[in-house]
């Protein structure tokens, strides 16, 4: 069947099996940053924004985001670039691979919280694994960013 | 220094979170065949009969493989040099599968329904076997696991598979039973530590092609794409010279990707099919069908005088290593050789034990390799002895344990399955760590604990550490270096960036010795068709061996840009300077890099300077470190809480503080992990249970309250501007520092990780039914 998508401002079309999930479809058609870690919605590696909320895209049916609007880290290049450099001064970078959705995270969090303390932030990323930092570097770019010290 | 030692922003951070082509699978071809392995549901059996037919005339599906139709030669997956230190013991495909999990068949289709559909296709007959679930009695148990005869080690390592032993090992210094018996005080206990899922972010993932000049092209997320090519060439019997492997960015590894997962299936397909193929690991499979890190039991005795001196350690390990026997005998003699020398002044030192295969996934690689076991053995131990004294925990580790410019008979003694390599300590900064950090976490005025109100009890514990920096006259790493047009430079390495910025800080070495800036210096890593050798990343050996390959380089660089500048400016060599930009004669007359490097390409004595250097090390520097935490433990629920873990680390200079940090960092937190919750379990057939990230927890950013880490002043000479290794040091000190940490909250000794809040509180209640009371205070 098909669906359609407004993906990073672009509306496409695609043909999907009912039982197909959403991360499959992005990445099939080479959408690939978005990242598979875990495909059991407990990693959040594959987080995307639907309709400007947050979701785990290895745990939603294609079928269901029909004429939905998504955005990925390419949809919100400047933003994005912003936590990078954050990410960067802070040394939160290590393999990278949680990162786009961490940041796409970042991004909800942002949208959603006004000034966050600290435990919020902690609470609203504890979804999105990392095995490599430790978490503290991140949560210092998090806040680096959210300060705008760029 | 200009770049070295500076908090440099990783060189591909940023690419990577804007989400550009850069991991294994985003370089699969589209259209690729989808391979799926059938595993096996059985902790032990022999395949009796398999039936591919239906799978074969299903629809899409290109070729099946089942152990009669690939070719049988034993290998070891374990990228580790060669010839390796583990058994040859694992084929292709097998007529025995060895844990659920294990390989029965595989199939290659043209998408993932397809290929599932036919692996439920298979017709499998299995004569179930008496599978060996405890490793402590494994060790001749009437079932052997490896019965079949072409099955060799490649050099003496103790491998008796009739017996279950994959490996053994024994060494001595001096008189260990007799300085035992004639010490003032002997404590013995043993330790028992869990297998811990490496749960790197992103899963086991390879894919094959084969291109233009019919040559067998891989991208492989590995840390060590040079292994995997000799390992396929070798197993497959396909000329080495017909394999390229491409390692892209690696989502994490910590030892799990170092061996072979998926890349031989894969391999075979493509070569059979000639078809491009690809395979990315469910989570499921991470868990059930990769690595483990080895559990081990760990019997210690410990014999002192009563002013605390330590004259004997006794160390008796018995390790697990799953269903085939990766890494099993040099993790298990690393619990040995980076654990016991952090006291070196015993008058006999004993290590010895077995490592034995059992019905489970195989245990691997895994960062801290056998240290961490090791480490919470022996610092658990420390504690414990200076309670029997009535001694100060810090001052007697003090007392007893290795200083700078000293040594101990282990490094000569124990190697890397072989014998190892002698030498002194040129940096050891353990007493300014022990005293920083006790500085930092507060030890006077929390230790040994303080009733904080509401059931809580505030404790601190700490342990010491050390690791190694590479293998000595084995892992080696190379460079090369060109310089183009303009006057930038590229740096080629075979060095393994799998996420911890080996990619950068060698840049940034590069770049330092060059004189130039990082942006300058392009990097180009981990493909066995462009890129000079390396052993890859293990062993913490990339900052120490590859980093001093880079430097002497790019010193090989600058001579010849001097001898061309010497040529364009016709003097002599001696007299010019160079400050990264221009060099300058005496004589006052100059030429920039750009001119000169523009000039030997376009115009005037043309050629290509390139220099290619490579290094081995002729010793392994330890970095050291002290790890300090601070817990808040609930006496009514055994609750703990870490607030505060502090890390104080020796790793010579650091090449990156921000990226040295994350390192310690991430090991600490992992190390955690292990301390407190993360345990791979099975039901009682051998099924893991624990084989998802619901049903195995790994830390979130909710488990750490508070972390502070800290490099101490330290310049090992024989490093790369003074460097030693900083990968897998964090690791090792959690799980003894927290056991300590309860037992001088609780007066609890835990010795089996890890220490939940469960173990706590039943162990806590058991000693209140006994009716000893919180009153040993010290």
């Amino acid at each position: 069947m098909n669906i359609r998508l407004r993906i990073n401002g672009k509306w496409i079309t695609f043909t999907v099996k009912p039982d197909e999930f959403l991360l499959d479809t992005l990445r099939n058609n080479q959408i690939i940053s978005v990242k598979k870690g875990c495909d059991g919605s407990t990693c959040g590696s594959c987080t995307i924004l639907l309709n400007n909320q947050p979701v785990l895209a290895c745990s939603l049916l294609s079928v269901r985001a029909d004429e939905s609007t998504i955005l990925t880290v390419e949809g919100h290049a400047e933003e994005v670039e912003k936590i990078a450099v954050a990410f960067g001064k802070e040394g939160a970078d290590q393999c990278g691979f949680c990162n786009p959705g961490m940041a796409l995270m970042i991004i909800a969090l942002k949208q959603s919280h006004k000034n966050p303390t600290d435990d919020e932030i902690k609470h609203y990323m504890v979804g999105n694994l990392c095995r490599c930092s430790g978490y503290q570097a991140q949560f210092k770019a998090i806040k680096r960013y959210l300060e705008e010290r760029l | 220094m200009k770049v070295v030692n500076q908090k440099i922003p990783s060189i591909d951070g940023k690419g990577i979170m804007q989400g550009k082509r850069a991991f294994t699978d985003d370089y699969s071809e589209p259209g690729s065949l989808i391979v799926k392995v059938l595993r096996s549901p059985h902790a032990f059996a022999k395949i009796t009969d398999i039936d591919v037919t239906q799978a074969e005339a299903l629809d899409g599906v290109k070729l099946v493989l089942t152990h009669k139709n690939v070719p049988r030669k034993a290998f070891t997956r374990a990228g580790q040099g060669y010839p390796e230190p583990s058994p040859h013991d694992k084929f292709v495909l097998d007529e025995y599968v060895r844990y659920v999990g294990d390989e029965v068949a595989c199939v290659a289709a043209i998408d993932e329904e397809t290929a599932l559909k036919a692996c439920a296709l298979i017709d499998v007959t299995y004569a179930v076997l008496d599978p060996v679930l405890d490793f402590e009695t494994a060790y001749e148990h009437h079932t052997v696991i490896h019965p079949e005869t072409d099955i060799h080690e490649m050099f003496p390592i103790g491998f008796e598979p009739q017996k279950n032993q994959a490996a053994s090992y024994h060494m001595e210094v001096g008189d260990t039973e007799k300085v035992l018996h004639d010490s003032d005080v002997v404590i013995k206990h043993s330790f028992y530590t869990q297998a811990q899922a490496h749960a790197m972010m992103e899963p086991h993932t390879v894919n094959a092609r084969i291109d233009i000049h019919g040559r067998l092209v891989l991208y492989a997320a590995t840390q060590t794409p040079f292994h995997v090519r000799r390992i396929i060439s070798q197993a497959l019997d396909v000329p080495i010279q017909k394999i390229r492997v491409i390692k892209p960015r690696v989502g994490g590894g910590f030892g799990g990707k170092q061996g072979l997962h998926g890349e031989m299936l894969v391999s075979l397909v493509t070569l059979r099919t000639g078809m491009p193929a690809k395979m990315v690991f469910t989570r499921q499979e991470v868990f059930e069908s990769s690595y483990t890190r080895h559990p081990m039991r760990i019997d210690m005795a410990i014999g002192a005088q009563k002013n605390g001196r330590i004259n004997a350690i006794d160390c008796h390990i018995l390790s697990d290593t799953g269903a085939y026997g990766e890494h099993a005998l040099t993790v298990f003699m690393v619990a040995g050789s980076k654990v016991l020398p952090l006291y070196n002044k015993v008058d006999a030192v004993r290590f010895h034990g077995q490592v034995v295969y059992t019905n489970k996934v195989s245990a691997g690689a895994y960062r801290g390799y056998g240290a961490i076991q090791g480490n919470f053995a022996l610092e658990s131990m420390i504690d414990m002895l200076a309670k029997k004294l009535n001694l100060d925990p810090i001052q007697l580790r003090e007392q007893n344990m290795i200083l700078e410019g000293e040594s101990s008979p282990i490094f000569e003694i124990m190697g890397e399955g072989t014998e190892g390599t002698a030498m002194n300590m040129e940096t050891c900064k353990l007493p300014e760590c022990i005293s920083r950090g006790k500085t930092l976490i507060n030890w006077d005025a929390i230790y040994p604990y303080k009733e904080i109100g509401n059931d809580k009890i505030k404790s601190v514990g700490m342990a010491i550490a050390m690791q190694g920096s590479g293998i000595p006259y084995i892992d080696m790493g190379a460079a090369t270096i060109k310089l183009n047009d303009a006057g930038f430079y590229n740096l080629t390495i075979g060095a393994t960036d799998i996420g911890q910025g080996s990619d950068t800080i060698l840049a940034q070495i590069a770049a330092e010795t060059l004189m130039t800036t990082i942006d300058k210096v392009i990097v180009y890593s981990s493909d066995t068709d462009l890129t000079p050798f390396d052993v890859g990343a293990y062993a913490s050996s990339t900052t120490y061996v590859t980093g001093n390959a880079v430097y002497k380089c790019a010193l090989a660089m600058i001579e010849r840009m001097y001898a061309a500048a010497a040529k364009a400016l016709k003097v002599h060599v001696d007299t010019i300077d160079f400050d990264g930009e221009t060099f300058t004669s005496t004589d006052k007359s100059h030429i920039s890099l750009v001119d000169l490097s523009n000039r030997i390409t376009y115009s005037e004595d043309q050629e290509q300077l390139t220099t290619t250097s490579s290094y081995y090390g002729i010793k392994s520097p330890p970095p050291f470190m002290a790890g300090f935490v601070e817990i808040d433990v609930d006496k009514e629920t055994g609750e703990v809480d870490i607030v505060h873990y502090v890390s104080v680390v020796d790793c010579g200079v650091t090449i990156n503080p921000l990226m040295a940090r994350g390192q310690v960092e991430g090991a600490i937190v992992q190390g955690l992990g292990m301390a407190m919750f993360e345990e791979v379990k099975y039901s009682s057939k051998g099924k893991m249970i624990s084989n998802d990230f619901l049903s195995y927890k790994i830390p979130t950013c909710l488990d750490v309250q508070k972390m502070t880490t800290e490099f101490i002043d330290s310049y090992e000479k024989s490093g790369p501007f003074g460097a030693k290794s900083v990968g897998e040091i964090g690791i090792d000190t959690p799980p003894a520092a927290l056991a300590n940490a309860i037992s001088n909250a609780l007066n609890i000794r835990i010795n089996t990780l890890p220490i939940t809040k469960e173990k706590i509180i039943m162990t806590l209640f058991e000693k209140n039914k006994k009716g000893d009371h919180h009153d040993e205070k010290q």
